[in-house]
């Protein structure tokens, strides 16, 4: 009895607490840095594509959203084509650890609702940013062995030369 | 004559309806603020239009009968809810002058008769939905309100005694020195119980009971059919409301401001007190209910007629 007493009373002083809701049209949350939200396609610091199609975002996405075609072009990888169905992501972030090159990140943005479901396929042009993104120094092929156009084998960063192996021979 | 008199009924009742349907909003918004949030704001200033906007979408909803129902009491059964709950104020005196039959020499008993009818259309919902959680709800239905509609009677003899009349205008002006909550206090506390049971209101609204039964006895209603039983409940309210302030707070009656004003705010502040209810207290469970209205509230109200006839036989005209 008292008990209910109570709880009417507390209940009735909550008419004088502040509202918790955020008026959010009007009122932006605060999204950390990291929060997870629409997906970007990031460039080198040169300007040149960040991804060089290994599919390993298509193999970890859960929900199978992720779908490109990789392509060549003078010792480079990139994707011919590369899309994300929004209206399937979930958000999760795999695709951005699953990526060897930081070429997929994930934004602190969520507004992109559309009234056509196709309109949430975003395509390659959709995705690329100009920019860094969240590792601003990064250059895949400035760091990997591969020899591209302009950068031949052992002009890496941190890379010697490489061994001719026939002067190992005893 | 004839012709103002209809005017006034039809006028009650456009003011009855509009402010159940208002109460909706009330209701949302201050949910919203004792559980810290906004509540409906959109809509219109401080979102008092959500109601047009509801009304409007519910009115446009597919108005389904489900094949497997028995069709004639399905329709009938949210028509005798709302009905009875309309019906039972025409007995309320809002002022003197305002109001149908305020002077009805059976008012009391009219109100109980009427309320007690409106068990017909949530009974006859919940067997014409042909569902197994309506009829559950139904059955609930019938058991509590039956049970709570026996002390709500009781709870009204002390009034009806100190008053010496049935007539609800009698009633108010009987308390012209000291409002009734003063000397029938039990009484008002066991009226406001069987009132708030009797309206199934949380914590009392086992027949809905969203979690068991999934709505109750309208589980199966849709569109304006469901807004009937929406807006009869809000009415039901508003009926228990009004007269608990005519029966035990002094109806108009009260000094500086006009009876209208008097008689409006005590009732607004027993909706609140309603919604409050809703906010803060969980629904007991079935056992509990019928536990409490049989073995506590039942010999209470009985305690309550034999102590104030002792009183009222000790003391003659004390």
């Amino acid at each position: 009895m008292f008990s209910t007493l109570q709880t009417l009373w507390l209940t009735f002083l909550h008419l004088f607490h502040r509202s918790e809701t955020v008026q959010y049209p009007e009122q932006k949350p605060y999204l950390a840095p990291r929060y997870r939200g629409r997906i970007v396609l990031t460039r080198d610091p040169d300007g040149a594509e960040r991804c060089v199609s290994c599919y390993l975002c298509a193999v970890a996405c859960p929900v199978a959203c992720i779908s490109l075609q990789k392509a060549e072009e003078a010792g480079r990888w990139y994707p011919e084509y590369f899309r994300i169905n929004f209206s399937r992501c979930i958000f999760c972030g795999f695709c951005e650890e699953a990526c060897p090159t930081n070429a997929i990140q994930l934004t602190p943005d969520f507004e992109m609702c559309e009234y056509e479901r196709p309109n949430l396929v975003y395509e390659k042009e959709d995705l690329l940013i100009n920019g860094t993104g969240k590792y601003p120094g990064y250059n895949f092929y400035r760091v990997s062995g591969l020899a591209i156009p302009g950068k031949d084998k052992g002009e890496a960063e941190h890379e010697r030369p490489p061994v001719d192996i026939h002067s190992l021979l005893p | 004559m004839i012709l103002l008199n209809l005017l006034d009924i039809i006028g009650i009742l456009l003011v009855l309806v509009i402010a159940a349907a208002g109460l909706t909003w009330i209701e949302r918004r201050l949910l919203g603020f004792w559980q810290d949030r906004r509540g409906p704001n959109r809509v219109g200033p401080f979102g008092s239009l959500q109601v047009l906007a509801d009304m409007l979408k519910i009115l446009f909803k597919q108005d389904w009968v489900p094949p497997f129902a028995d069709r004639a009491l399905f329709v009938l059964a949210p028509a005798m809810v709302m009905a009875t709950a309309l019906l039972a104020f025409a007995v309320v005196p809002v002022t003197p002058s305002i109001g149908i039959v305020g002077n009805l020499n059976i008012g009391v008993l009219f109100f109980l008769a009427v309320t007690s009818l409106s068990v017909y259309g949530v009974v006859l919902a919940g067997w014409s939905s042909n569902n197994k959680f309506s009829l559950l709800g139904g059955m609930r239905a019938t058991a509590q309100l039956v049970s709570y509609e026996v002390f709500m009677g009781l709870s009204l003899i002390g009034v009806v005694m100190l008053a010496g009349s049935f007539s609800l205008a009698d009633i108010v002006r009987a308390q012209r020195h000291v409002w009734f909550i003063l000397p029938q206090f039990p009484g008002f506390l066991l009226f406001l119980i069987a009132g708030i049971a009797e309206t199934h209101r949380l914590p009392f609204d086992l027949p809905e009971g969203e979690n068991e039964l999934g709505a109750g006895f309208h589980t199966e209603y849709s569109g304006m059919k469901f807004g009937m039983f929406f807006i009869g409940e809000y009415v039901g309210i508003l009926v228990i409301a009004a007269m608990t302030t005519i029966l035990f707070l002094g109806g108009w009656q009260g000094p500086m401001l006009p009876p209208l004003l008097w008689f409006l705010g005590k009732t607004a502040v027993l909706v609140a007190f309603f919604i409050l209810l809703r906010a803060a207290l969980p629904r007991p469970r079935y056992d509990q209910l019928m536990a409490l209205g049989w073995k506590l509230m039942l010999p209470l109200s009985l305690l309550n007629i034999a102590v104030t006839g002792a009183i009222m036989l000790a003391w003659p005209g004390g």
